[in-house]
């Protein structure tokens, strides 16, 4: 299609990305090198998993069909246990540098907390794979054609920036999930966000019925915001405090010293 | 011809991101989204991708779900003369239009004026490709992104020839100065069908297509999505073309020549070259071809054919009947020649004259004329005694064939008699009708032109009077009725005598013989002349069906292996620096039908020398390694030497050694290079899609930042409830 697509795809898929960034992330030198970091973690994950793909898939039969499949499902189960395996990776990184930051501080109290930091490792490996997972799109969405000229939806390119933005988010969520549950030692919560990260990735083998992936991964995406708002520590509550603008302190909150 | 490697600088951000992470282009977490749920496509995705690995490129499975490339495509590129360009072509980015099949003439408004999505990309067929429907397109140009033309196949009836109805007007002898009644073709119309559309400007690109699975894709496409039903326009997603054909130069030549002279970055960007080859040339008695000049007691009868034709599109010229009948001929009358020559030596000389160049202002013929003046040709004008030209001579009709002589020179009597005499005598044992056109007739288009511009030689030139499609892409064997049964194999096609070969065989012989009797040979010799049928066919095949077969692969030199091809020959001259294909084959056919085999060794053959300490020899013979046959029993090839004075010479017109791009004397013609000439259909989006993909995307945009910026300010109170149990961790 045109530049046109180009832009509404890239503001649908990082619209959310880039806002929280803007707001959230980039006043803040510290948050900016964790969301690196967790973005660099990401892409280790990926090079490992390509390595073992590459490897698989020479040694494999390039004409059975049937052997191909099962190559890439077990490719997206080893990518997505690989990028968990990361996860917790970078958590654990995480902890021996937070009690490194703390001896350093001259104050009394963390500069990021772990929550914090959740929240910005999930961003981080978010934007990574968001940008692994459409860039490529984008790239053929400037020309001027669109897809369909085998009889394919011409809805390929919307859909992908809406799964691209869900993923993001999902990354996120996981993110803040994940590393509450560690926190907790609450192992269950752990296998729940593997089993969901799982899920969304094997819903894609849906496609190209657009319906079908989307619409499962959204209403993950919604519970995993849920629950990630509520080990985030926010409740129902806060929240009825926040929309009613009962608070306050709400015109004070830009003002306040952190 | 000369065509650098694609570019396109839009991608090239991409490219860097994906040459940055080579490695890694693959998402398994999210697997890419794949527009077809057949698993095969997967798999195909999935290969695509580790080739995409491998290579880094930018081939990926999302373009080739967008994207069908065209192939088989050949395009109309621009030339350039002192004075104009003609030709087509694209913007840089390509020539984007939504495809229409033009099923007839009154369709043209719908291209031109009704239809509501321009601009039109137009699918013609043969019989609208006509002047009237081009030039309609052509002024209407800001409706039109470009044509595409379907080659039929078969040649359509009544004829076609996209060259001008007087060809080579500016450049032959027939000025305002020499007889002004002959001037400009007032006399003969020698093309009446020639509508001269390869000479017009066009600035869209125009491509041919075969008729094969593409042109059946682009059908099927514009059937489904594009045609209008009862009159209702069709919806989108709409099928569309897009042409990439983005020529270097523009205006003519002379300003071409000048841009190739800036250069501003190290590396040299040239925007034209000129067209231009080599000359091929050999002579029943070898000359020292390292003494120019005058050569005193010498007197040369040229014996003359043209290499080279051309069509609308570039890289097809088959030209059978105006070049390769008249050639092929002139080689199979020297075969002839080559034993009575070589027992009884005539008086004079027979020097066989392949030119070059000959369709574009006779650039072979005025560069011989050129280097004889100026002293760089073995012989000079005062050594020819007369010329004899073989034109177009496929196609005769009651085997009349027509004598053509300069009605100027010809008011002096004397001068053609000779020449006429001869070719009449001949004729007539051979029961051909030579005969002579009234005498107001000028010479049609022909290289002898160029030697009658320098002075007036006695010269006749032999043609058939056929031009149904002069200097066009159907001027192939059908044109000149070359079957073969069905049934044969490739290798009993090559030997198979088709009649054409048995007419080309008569035509031959009577101009071997005219040639040996013009030359001063005995009478008593004459009926020893014959051409050999068998080579004739043989020939013809392999320039008209497959130049790459055992007869050709046996008499080719090792180095010049990569001119045989699989396809009818492309006579198309080409740019100067490129070697065309004609060239070569001609060479080496000439050298071994006229030449003799040597028991050498390929080192000394190669030097140019019989033995260690011959010296001599490179400036009488040129000496040609032969591949040879593989004997029964081996697989490797049993080389020869040839030694024969089959040599070629520069056919680059003596505008560009002179410098002087203006001078309408010579021929000025330049091909504008390109960077990246392809086509591909694919699908195209209404614009109200694209206006909601970007309004969506704007949304969820403005969207996220109100949201984030609501969430992040009230985060305090929002997760207020877990603030102080975790700084409480700490």
């Amino acid at each position: 299609m045109t530049a046109s697509v180009f832009f509404g795809c890239t503001f649908i898929a990082f619209g959310p990305a880039i806002s929280l960034f803007l707001f959230t992330i980039a006043r803040e030198p510290l948050r900016v090198i964790f969301l690196i970091a967790g973005a660099f973690f990401w892409l280790v994950s990926l090079l490992l998993a390509s390595l073992v793909w590459f490897i698989s898939v020479r040694i494999s039969n390039m004409d059975n069909e049937a052997q191909q499949k099962g190559l890439l499902i077990f490719g997206v189960v080893l990518s997505v246990l690989l990028q968990e395996v990361f996860r917790f990776a970078y958590y654990k990184l995480l902890k021996k540098a937070n009690e490194g930051l703390l001896a350093l501080s001259q104050e009394e109290t963390m500069p990021i907390s772990i929550r914090q930091l959740a929240y910005v490792s999930g961003l981080g490996f978010g934007f990574m794979s968001g940008a692994f997972s459409v860039v490529n799109i984008l790239a053929d969405s400037v020309g001027p054609g669109t897809v369909g000229i085998h009889g394919d939806s011409q809805h390929y390119f919307l859909s992908s920036a809406f799964m691209t933005m869900a993923i993001i988010l999902l990354h996120m969520f996981w993110g803040v999930v994940f590393f509450d549950a560690c926190e907790k030692q609450c192992w269950w919560a752990v296998a729940a966000v593997v089993i969901s990260h799982l899920t969304v990735s094997c819903l894609t083998f849906q496609n190209p019925e657009y319906v079908a992936s989307l619409v499962p991964t959204y209403v993950i995406l919604f519970l995993m915001g849920i629950w990630a708002f509520y080990s985030a520590g926010g409740s129902l509550r806060t929240l009825k405090l926040c929309l009613t603008c009962k608070d306050k302190d709400f015109l004070l909150a830009n003002h306040r010293p952190r | 011809m000369l065509a650098a490697v694609g570019f396109n600088p839009r991608c090239c951000f991409f490219l860097f991101l994906f040459f940055k992470f080579k490695l890694f282009t693959m998402d398994f977490g999210l697997v890419t989204i794949c527009p077809n749920v057949k698993p095969f496509f997967l798999c195909r995705s999935f290969s695509a991708f580790l080739l995409f690995i491998l290579a880094g490129v930018s081939c990926n499975s999302v373009g080739k779900k967008i994207y069908v490339d065209l192939n088989n495509t050949v395009p109309c590129v621009r030339l350039l003369n002192a004075t104009h360009q003609i030709g087509c072509q694209s913007s840089l980015s390509g020539n984007v239009g939504v495809l229409h099949v033009l099923e007839s003439e009154e369709n043209l408004d719908w291209v031109l004026d009704s239809g509501p999505n321009p601009p039109y990309m137009v699918i013609l067929e043969t019989p609208l490709f006509t002047r009237s429907i081009m030039m309609k397109l052509k002024n209407g140009s800001s409706r039109v992104a470009g044509v595409a033309f379907v080659v039929p196949n078969s040649n359509p009836a009544g004829g076609f020839s996209p060259h001008t109805s007087c060809p080579n007007e500016n450049s032959g002898v027939y000025t305002e100065g020499y007889d002004p009644t002959l001037a400009n073709c007032k006399n003969t119309v020698w093309n009446p069908l020639g509508s001269g559309l390869s000479y017009e400007d066009f600035d869209f690109p125009i491509f041919s297509l075969k008729d094969d699975n593409d042109t059946e894709v682009i059908r099927q496409c514009y059937i489904v999505h594009n045609r209008p039903v009862n009159g209702s326009t069709p919806r989108y997603p709409l099928c569309a073309m897009q042409l990439f054909s983005h020529m270097s130069a523009v205006t003519n030549t002379p300003t071409c020549m000048r841009r190739n002279d800036i250069n501003f970055s190290i590396s040299p960007e040239y925007v034209c070259d000129p067209l231009g080859d080599s000359n091929v040339w050999g002579s029943s008695r070898p000359l020292n071809n390292t003494a120019k000049g005058h050569k005193m007691w010498e007197s040369v009868v040229i014996a003359a054919a043209r290499l080279d034709s051309r069509s609308f599109f570039s890289n097809v010229a088959p030209g059978t009947e105006s070049a390769v009948s008249g050639f092929v001929t002139l080689l199979a009358a020297a075969h002839a020649l080559r034993n009575a020559t070589q027992e009884a030596q005539p008086n004079r000389t027979i020097l066989y004259a392949f030119f070059q160049g000959e369709a574009f202002d006779y650039i072979g013929s005025s560069r011989m004329v050129y280097d004889m003046e100026k002293n760089q040709f073995p012989l000079d004008m005062d050594n020819i005694h007369s010329v004899l030209e073989i034109g177009q001579v496929g196609l005769r009709s009651d085997s009349k064939l027509w004598l053509h002589t300069d009605p100027v020179s010809r008011r002096n009597a004397t001068v053609n008699k000779e020449l006429i005499e001869n070719l009449q005598l001949v004729a007539r044992e051979l029961n051909i009708s030579g005969e002579e056109p009234n005498l107001s007739q000028p010479l049609p288009p022909s290289s002898f032109q160029r030697f009658l511009l320098n002075r007036p030689i006695p010269g006749v030139v032999l043609e058939d009077h056929r031009s149904e499609f002069y200097e066009s892409m159907f001027d192939n064997r059908e044109y000149l009725n070359i079957t073969y049964p069905p049934e044969l194999t490739p290798e009993e096609q090559l030997e198979y005598v088709t009649d054409t070969a048995k007419a080309l065989t008569e035509v031959a012989t009577m101009v071997g013989r005219a040639l040996y009797k013009q030359a001063g040979g005995e009478d008593s010799q004459l009926k020893n002349i014959n051409a050999d049928s068998q080579i004739v066919t043989q020939m013809l095949y392999s320039f008209l069906v497959q130049s790459n077969n055992s007869w050709l692969q046996q008499i080719i030199s090792p180095d010049s292996i990569g001119h045989l091809n699989d396809r009818p020959l492309n006579l198309y001259v080409g740019v100067y620096q490129q070697a065309s294909e004609p060239t070569a084959l001609v060479h080496h056919l000439l050298a071994n039908l006229t030449g003799s085999v040597l028991n050498i060794t390929q080192e000394n053959c190669n030097n140019q020398r019989e033995d260690e300490e011959d010296k001599e020899s490179k400036h009488m013979y040129y000496y040609i390694w032969s591949q040879g046959a593989a004997p029964p029993n081996s697989t490797e090839r049993r080389g020869f030497c040839v030694r024969s004075t089959s040599r070629v010479f520069r056919a680059l017109s003596p505008a560009f050694e002179e410098h002087n791009y203006t001078n309408k004397a010579y021929s000025t013609w330049t091909e504008s290079r390109w960077k990246s000439i392809r086509g591909r259909i694919f699908l195209v989006a209404s614009h109200e899609l694209e206006m909601l993909t970007l309004g969506v995307g704007i949304g969820v945009l403005l969207t996220s930042l109100l949201l984030t910026y609501f969430i992040s300010s009230k985060a305090d109170i929002l997760f207020s409830s877990a603030r102080e149990p975790t700084n409480a961790t700490y």
